[in-house]
Order: C-alpha cells, then structure tokens, then sequence
C-alpha cells in the first residue's frame, strides 16, 4: 500500500526553481532513498512533505487521501516523523525534557512513564540511551538518537531523515542503519536522504534521483551500479573517477608540541597534549566527528587562538603567540570550516573578499592605501583559475552556491601562495564537480612542495587524498600513519577514542616523563 | 496551493527575499520622509492648524531667504561633523550613542582654553582653541574605548552614561568656576575674545567656516572609507566579527581608532559651536546634535553623499521647530517629535530592505507555525 504519493509538486524560490514536476511514492515498510547533489533541491522536498515549506503546485496524497498539509504540527499527526540535518536539541537539558518539549501535553504524561518509554523504545531499536542525560554530554550519534526515538514515540508511519550518516563514524553509522531495517521490518517508511551512493545501495529498496530539482531517474539500487546512480546524480558532464598518488613529505613545516587548550566556551572542546608534524610536499588527514577539538585545533594553528609560544612551529620559528595575519606573513594560509560567516563576508562583493585575506600580498600600498586595479585583477585571476561561477567580480559573497564559494575561497588562499595551508572540511556541501576542483588544487598545491592540512568528516576523501592520517576524539589525537597501511575499520575506531595500545602507552610515559621533569 | 488563487484573496505575508533590494535601500528614507509629513500633518491638524500651511512654514518658510540658508547651513555643519564620525563607529557596529557627551566635552574644553587665552592675540589663538576641543572631545570618546576593549562593557550604555557626565560637567562649569564674574550670575561664561571666534563666511551673518570643517570631514572620512585598509577593516568588522578575526584584524585597534576620530570630530563640532555662534559657554550650547546626528547616518544610509542631504534636511527640522514656535506658537519640541518619526518610520521602512510584502490567503496560523519551525531550524 501506497504511505504516501507526491504528485507534480513545483516550489519556485525568487531566482530559481527547488523543484520542478516532482513525483515520488514511498510504500509502507519501504525504505526509499532520495539521492542528489548538494542543491538538487532534496531538503525543499522533505519539507514540503513536512509541512514546513508550501509547494507552489502539485498534489500529495497520504496514504492514499488527498491531503493539503498545514504545517509541522500537522504532519506530525498525520505520523510523519522528521531528523533535520542540524539537530533542534536543548543542549542544557536532559533527553526526557527535550522529548516532553516536542510531544503534545496529553502524551507527555508523568515524566517517570516518559522515561520509561523512552527506555523502551530506545532498546527495542538498539539505540541505548539514558534519559536522564543532558543533551550537551551525548555525542552526535547519541544526539541523534534521541531526535529518532522523539519521532518513534509518536508512533510514526514515515520517518524522513535528511543526510543522517553525515555525522556519524563509521560503525555508529552500521548501528543506525540495524535500526532502520528494523523499523522497516515493522512497517514503518523510511525516506532517507543521501548523496552517498555505497549507503543508498546498503540501505535502501528504491531510489529517486533529483538532480537541479526535477527527478532524472528512479530505480532500484541493488540492480545497478555505483556509476549508473552517479550518472544520474551529476549529469553527463562531469568527470566521475578520481585517482590520486600518493608522496612522502619532505622537511618539517608545521609542528604543534604538546599543545594544551582549555577554552573558556564551555561547549568548546578542550585539547589535551597535541603533537603533530606537517611536511613539506604531504597532505595530512585529521578524520573526527564535529565537535572533538578539529575546530579548535585549526583556530590554534591558524593564530585566532593562541597558546604559548613554542607550542605551534612554523618553519622553525615558534609562532604560538602571534595572530593570523603573522602568520599568514610567514606563509601559513586557512580555508576555514564555515564559508559564509567566516571564510567570506556575506554581503560584501567577491572583490572584497578576496581583499580579506589577500591584503598582504600585493594589494595594499605600504601607507594603507587600496589598490583597486590589483584587487580587481587578483579577483578575476581567483575567478578564472579556479572556475568559480559568478556574475564578475562585484558579485556578492552570498549570490554564490556552496561550491562556488568554496572554491573562491580556496582559490583566494591558494593565490597566495601558501608554503602550509589549512583547511577544515574542503568539500562539505559542494557539488561533485567542485569537489574534484578542489582536490585537484590541492593535490597540485602538495606538488608544487606546499605542507596541506586537512580536517574532514568525509572519510572516503581523506583516503582519497591524504598522505597521512590520524583521528581526532575527544581533543586527543590519534598517532598518524601512512594512508596506505591504514583500514577504514581502524580510522572509525579512532575517531572513536579507542586508540592504540601502544601509543597510549607511550604517550602516558611521555607524559609522566615531563612530570618528573617538572619536579626536578 | 497555487499561487494565482492567491491573488483574490486578501491578507498580507512578509516573504524574506532572496537577495536584500538596492532599490528599496534608496527608497526607504524617501518613503520615511514621506510618511513622516503625512503624519506631522496629522498632528498639526489635531493641533488646530491647517496642515499644509504649518508643514509650509516648517520645512519651507525658514528658507525664505538668504539667511534661512546661511542658518541652514550652520545647523547642517556640525550635524555632519558628528555624523561623519559615527559613520565609522556604526559601520564597524560600535554603537556609539556619545557624539552628544563628545561634543559637550569638546565645547567645554575648548572653551575653557579660550577663556584662558582671553589675552592673547594672534592666528595661533583660534588653532589652539580648536585643536584643544577637538582633543577633550577625543579624549571623552577614549573612555568608553577603553571600557569596552579592556572591559567588555557595552558602549551603548558607557556612552549614554558619558553624555550625561558630560551634560552636568558643563553645568557645574558654568553655574560654577566659569561663570562670568561680570555677567549678573547667570549661568554662562564669559565672551571668547576676537581671537578665538571663527572666521564668518559672509558680513553680518552668522555661518562661519565650521561649513569647511565639515565638508573636510566628509572629504577624508569618505576616502578613508572607500580607499584605504582602515575603512575595510572597519566596514568587515561591522559586517562580521568573525571573518574581521579570521582575517587577523586587531578588533580593539580598530575600536580604539573609530572611537578616537569621532570623538574628535563631535568635539570640533562643539567647540566650532561655542567659538562660532554662541561666542561663550552656557547650559544650553547643544541642541541635541550629537544625538541627531544619529538619525542622520542612518538617514543617510551610512554613505557620505546620502548624509549629507540628512544633515541638512535635520538641520531644517532644528529651524522648522523654531519657525512654528514663532509663527504658530507651537512648542520648540515639535523639533524633537519630527526627528523621532523620521527614525521610527525609517526603521519600520528597512525592514521591507529584507522582505517583501506578498498578498496570500489570510491563514495566520500555518503562518505563524512556518515561522516557529524555520526559525527552529
């Protein structure tokens, strides 16, 4: 039976189209993918079928009834449960409470019953969870979990969750999906929502491709291959098989010893006695999940935090003290995390941005006088060298899709001529054919004799591209090894905090090697 | 569901549009202008006056002649002085709300150190003077620098709290140790000498060359703004704090700076006041320039050009409240009314900068859930 039909559905937005003629139908029980590139218009379609976003035209039919539906609340009725990307947890409270705020008073009951069922489901579905918790100790999987089972509670009939494995290890991601094939097994319709095709084809019984909002093809993901789903996904122009070598780095560049952070954020992650050797001609791999100490290691050896001054070496010179336009003066150049709020000034044009950083490479007189034709030409040069799509170089920062940006970004860095260059999460959220932009660059970059850092979730990329690994848990870092004597398998355990034996064990002696130290 | 249903169906929905319009950028002062008149003629009827006479001799009256515009012109200067100043301090987003302290400081210290050269005679006389007011007035802004760099407080409360201190210095002064020994012990200085009053520009009428000053503020205010690394870094910060610390720009020199030049400039503004048109310190020198000059940048839409036509359209309201005073005995306050609704409505009127008003059907409540839920999100 039929859980739910879209029929035609078209959303305009002002400038473009999310999704165009749309149809789709999930069955009960079924797992049904929704595969698409970064902008294919995937996330306007789940809310639309949640209620969040009207469509301009097009009809949807639930479990066969033609239905209009008027908002969150309502689809929530109807049984259609929905795991935003970016969870809408209260990071001070406990599970219970943040599950009591979601459903309505008359379900809530006594929070004792609450927690019992919360037991309950959570261990019939093999996601253990403590209700009694608060939210900011949980890790995401866990975090995840609880905006799950929040939706199960209320006896869902078709659970939608957008790009779910995104933040997830490895084997968090195998747990999760135990739990889907169980819920399906119960009746229960899953639209998943994913640009990984190796999970797709995992996971799911059907398929629906969108690519630039309309759909260019539906199948069944068993029966055809990895390219076959990509082709759909891309189009036919882009380049789909990407093969890297991989070198052995050179001199010692960049070099953290023992660097320790205590932030005063308290959601921040501490570090604790990180060590790291970045070399010449190398790209080094930091795998974690968000929110493990990456985001404030990269602050710490960009200058935007600083610790003491032997703690971070670039070059042979200790720069733990300076900030990041030293830094930069010394050839230490940053592709930061967040693109728009950080990495580019939203409503500033792309000339200016390139000036954000650029302003000491030529395009400043010494007295602070701007020069507009080399600003001008320093732009255009980002814009052609990288094939960044924009209306010229007065665009705004925020006209630019993600990818477009991102390879501004990366362009603007790299124009620079970087002897090290860090970056956190290259490829997040871009399109296919900007992704295989992006790594070329920085491969040719690596060659060219430059030292790349990178911090990434995407763990297919780090062993794409990397040199070297390591993983970061926790604000402790994993010991680094070369790409090619490393399995996913041991990368994800990593990521978990199980670190070798060995190395803990040599770290602790280390460790109480500098206390006896101190106390002589 | 469709959307040429929803043409026949009344009701109005604020949709966010995609990119921020230019065109109603430009268009919303001119509509706040506008919506401003329509209410002052308003209130000018419920007052008993036909309101197409009394907005005549508000807005039209005072430039009936020759000198209307010489004192349009010398309201309009230290207007833009101020204004040029918190230009920098907005753009950066340092809510300055001190140019009115600033420029009391300014007065009051200039005059202080005119009326100690009293004796004195000679060019250097009138630099000093002015020079010295533009330091106190710089050195007023240094406090809440300071405060707000080494301390973290918020410069909208350190300023408001400085005009104040300010204010009561400059009665306690003239009240006190300034007040003219010879003046029958009302509360004000003596006169400034010849040799500390500021050039005029034409015989027998009061505007002076404090209209120089300003236009020279506009002038290097407005390179510094569009030609040079400060003005960058200063318009990043205000954009985005943290692409301003990405980029390695020293936030608290940036602060420093800002603060400093509008000090300085409020201050000229203050004392180019007491040695021009008043000629002495009294409880009264400011009109509440400092605090216009607030409603003129944003007027102005923080660009040098625009705020300098919202300096001399606040200039008139200053000489409109003024004129229906004489003309139409209606309070002075009328000043302070007019200036008010014109923020008010400019504010109310960027907001359709961001958004659009869209007709749809009347649903308030899948409306008021849309915006929960996106907002959650």
């Amino acid at each position: 039976m039929t859980r739910i039909e879209l029929n035609r559905i078209t959303k305009r937005y002002p400038g473009c189209v999310a999704n165009r003629d749309v149809s789709l139908s999930v069955d009960g029980g079924e797992i049904h993918a929704l595969l698409g590139e970064n902008g294919a218009g995937k996330s306007t379609l789940m809310k639309i079928i949640y209620g969040v976003v009207k469509p301009d035209a097009g009809d949807l039919f639930w479990e066969g009834e033609h239905v209009e539906i008027r908002g969150a609340g309502h689809a929530r009725g109807l049984g259609i449960g929905m795991v935003f990307q970016h969870f809408s947890l209260f990071e001070t409270l406990t599970v219970a409470e943040n599950i009591a705020l979601s459903l309505p008073a008359s379900e809530v009951g006594s929070m004792d019953t609450l927690k019992a069922r919360i037991t309950e489901v959570s261990v019939r579905y093999g996601m253990r969870l403590d209700p009694d918790r608060t939210v900011h100790s949980l890790s995401i999987g866990e975090q995840q979990r609880v905006e799950i089972v929040r939706c199960l509670l209320q006896n869902v009939k078709l659970l939608i969750l957008d790009e779910p494995t995104s933040v997830l290890t490895p084997q968090e991601v195998e747990t999760l999906f135990a739990t889907l094939h169980q819920l399906a097994a119960e009746g229960c319709s899953i639209l998943f929502i994913s640009h990984k095709l190796d999970e797709v084809i995992a996971l799911c019984d059907r398929a629906t491709i969108l690519r630039a909002g309309q759909v260019t093809g539906e199948c069944v993901p068993e029966q055809v291959s990895v390219e076959e789903l990509a082709r759909m996904m891309v189009g036919d122009e882009t380049p789909l098989s990407e093969n890297y070598s991989k070198k052995d780095g050179g001199e010692i560049l960049l070099e953290c010893r023992k660097l320790n952070y205590r932030p005063e954020d308290p959601f921040a992650s501490a570090l604790q006695a990180i060590s790291l050797q970045l070399k010449a001609g190398e790209i080094l791999g930091i795998a974690g999940v968000a929110g493990n100490g990456q985001e404030e290691l990269m602050r710490l050896i960009s200058g935007e935090e600083t610790s003491a001054a032997d703690t971070v070496v670039l070059n042979g010179r200790s720069i733990g003290k300076d900030g990041p336009a030293k830094r930069r003066a010394q050839g230490l150049c940053v592709v930061p995390e967040e693109r728009l709020g950080r990495g580019a000034v939203a409503d500033m044009s792309l000339e200016n941005n390139a000036l954000l950083t650029a302003y000491q490479s030529g395009l400043v007189s010494g007295n602070g006088w701007l020069n507009l034709g080399q600003i001008r030409k320093f732009t255009q040069r980002i814009l052609s060298r990288f094939n960044v799509k924009a209306e010229g170089s007065l665009a705004q920062a925020k006209s630019l899709s993600g990818g477009n940006l991102q390879k501004f970004i990366l362009g603007r860095e790299i124009l620079q001529q970087p002897r090290v260059l860090i970056c956190s999460h290259p490829t997040w959220g871009v399109d296919i054919g900007a992704a295989i932009l992006i790594r070329h660059a920085l491969i040719e970059l690596r060659d060219q004799g430059a030292a790349v850092l990178m911090v990434s979730e995407d763990i297919d990329e780090l062993f794409m591209i990397c040199d070297r690994l390591c993983g970061i848990c926790d604000g402790r870092l994993s010991p680094v090894r070369k790409t090619g004597d490393l399995s996913i398998n041991e990368l994800g355990q990593w990521m978990a905090g199980q670190f070798d034996v060995e190395s803990e064990l040599s770290d602790s002696i280390t460790d109480s090697n500098s206390i006896e130290e101190q106390a002589l | 569901m469709s959307s040429q249903r929803s043409k026949h169906l009344f009701g109005v929905r604020l949709e966010k549009r995609a990119s921020d319009s230019r065109w109603m950028a430009y268009c919303s002062p001119l509509l706040a202008i506008l919506l401003t008149l329509l209410c002052g003629a308003g209130i000018f009827a419920s007052l008993g006056h036909a309101p197409g006479a009394a907005l005549y001799t508000f807005f039209l009256q005072p430039l009936e002649d020759f000198y209307g515009w010489t004192e349009l012109g010398l309201k309009a200067s230290p207007l833009l002085l101020c204004a040029m100043g918190l230009v920098l301090c907005f753009k950066a987003k340092i809510w300055n709300i001190g140019a009115e302290g600033q420029f009391i400081i300014g007065a009051l210290g200039g005059g202080y150190m005119a009326l100690q050269l009293d004796s004195m005679e000679g060019p250097w006389v009138l630099f000093a003077v002015v020079a010295f007011g533009a330091l106190c007035g710089m050195l007023w802004a240094a406090l809440a620098a300071l405060l707000k760099t080494r301390f973290a407080c918020n410069e909208i409360l350190t300023t408001i709290m400085l005009n104040y201190i300010a204010l009561n210095w400059l009665y306690y002064s003239v009240y006190g140790p300034l007040k003219d020994p010879a003046g029958y012990n009302f509360p004000e200085s003596a006169l400034f000498s010849d040799s500390s009053l500021l050039p005029l520009l034409f015989d027998g009428y009061r505007l002076n060359i404090s209209l120089y000053f300003a236009l020279l503020a506009l002038a290097c205010v407005w390179t510094l703004m569009s030609r040079t690394l400060f003005g960058f870094q200063i318009a990043v910060l205000g954009e985005d704090a943290s692409a301003a610390r990405y980029a390695g720009f020293k936030q608290n020199r940036l602060v420093w700076l800002a603060l400093l030049v509008c000090g300085a400039l409020a201050g000229l503004a203050g004392i180019s006041e007491v040695t021009g048109p008043v000629g002495q310190l009294n409880a009264n020198i400011s009109l509440g320039y400092g605090y216009a000059a607030i409603i003129v940048v944003f007027l102005g839409r923080m660009h040098p050009v625009g705020i300098l036509f919202a300096s001399v359209l606040l200039a008139l309201t200053f000489m409109g409240g003024e004129m229906v005073q004489m003309e139409l005995t209606l309070p002075k306050s009328l000043t302070g009314l007019f200036q008010g609704m014109l923020l008010f409505f400019l504010l109310a009127c960027d907001f359709l900068i961001g958004y659009q008003l869209q007709w749809s059907r009347p649903n308030r409540k899948i409306s008021t859930v849309d915006i929960a839920q996106k907002a959650q999100e």
